[in-house]
């Protein structure tokens, strides 16, 4: 149950967080990815203090077995580059590119009762199904 | 040559968004010991994985609701978005597919991942910001669309 709870508290924090940098705005993100156009460096920021606090956090997290309140920690421990890692990613910042969505912004413009972000989300959703679909086309017996 | 359009540029509702976004998942990583990864929490929904669904569903829905909360204080900030419906649901698919393939997106690479010291993660980023990039440039100066 308090999983569940801190679970809640960090997506909505992480929306609001979204929303007052303007990142919920796809315009603003794609005046960022518009580096040979009028470009609004808006987005590094977001990075940058995104990063400062969260280097902290990870630091200490890293020295523990098991959470604050006493869940595993499930940090990624694999820290191979392959090819997968980086023709998904080309595909995924493709996708950014065109709309400006990703997807916490694509969620939070949702709540925001867009319908071009609906949209948006329904048919990442369906990318998500289709990368799974595939998944298990190529691996049969499991 | 890079024009920085000043007019644009909201350097310190940038600065605190991002602080809010790096106390969340600091709260994420330190009470529940995992990476806030908002691609991964959506994407792990389509597993059939029972037991595992709840606190995805959470925080899918409390991102959902961070605008409710907004007006509560006062009215939203803009959401302009000028890509047509079709545009929309190619970028969704993309978007869809390659952070699975990819293994996560700006949350889980970007700001967990850096804040990590993750190199796969730094590989990733670079890798989704240099398309982005380059999807910008040919849609709006080769193509101009």
């Amino acid at each position: 149950m308090r999983f569940t709870i801190v679970s809640f508290m960090t997506g909505l924090i992480f929306g609001l967080g979204l929303l007052l940098s303007g990142m919920a705005n796809p315009e603003k993100v794609l005046g960022f990815l518009d580096i040979a156009g009028a470009w609004d460096p808006s987005l590094a920021l977001v990075m940058a203090g995104a990063i400062l606090v969260g280097s902290v956090a990870f630091t200490l997290a890293k020295r523990r077995q098991f959470s604050v309140l006493g869940f595993d920690m499930k940090l990624p421990s694999g820290n191979d580059i392959t090819p997968r890692l980086v023709v998904g990613s080309l595909l995924f910042g493709a996708g950014w590119g065109l709309a400006g969505f990703c997807p916490g912004p694509g969620l939070v413009a949702l709540g925001a009762g867009e319908m071009k972000a609906v949209v948006f989300v329904a048919s990442m959703v369906a990318g998500m199904a289709l990368f799974q679909w595939i998944e298990r086309l190529r691996q049969p017996s499991s | 040559m890079i024009h920085i359009a000043w007019h644009n540029f909201t350097p310190w509702t940038a600065l605190a968004g991002g602080l809010v976004i790096g106390v969340a998942v600091s709260l994420f990583v330190l009470l529940n010991g995992r990476i806030a990864g908002i691609s991964g929490i959506l994407g792990g929904l389509l597993t059939p994985s029972p037991g595992d669904r709840g606190w995805r569903v959470a925080f899918l829905a409390g991102m959902i609701g961070a605008p409710l909360i907004w007006l509560a204080a006062g009215p939203l900030p803009p959401i302009n978005i000028h890509s047509s419906y079709p545009v929309v649901m190619l970028a969704g698919l993309l978007v869809g597919i390659g952070t699975r393939y990819g293994s996560g997106c700006t949350s889980g690479h970007g700001v967990c991942g850096l804040s990590r010291f993750s190199l796969r993660s730094l590989v990733a980023t670079v890798a989704f910001m240099v398309a982005g990039f380059a999807t910008v440039y040919l849609t709006r100066h080769v193509l101009g669309l």
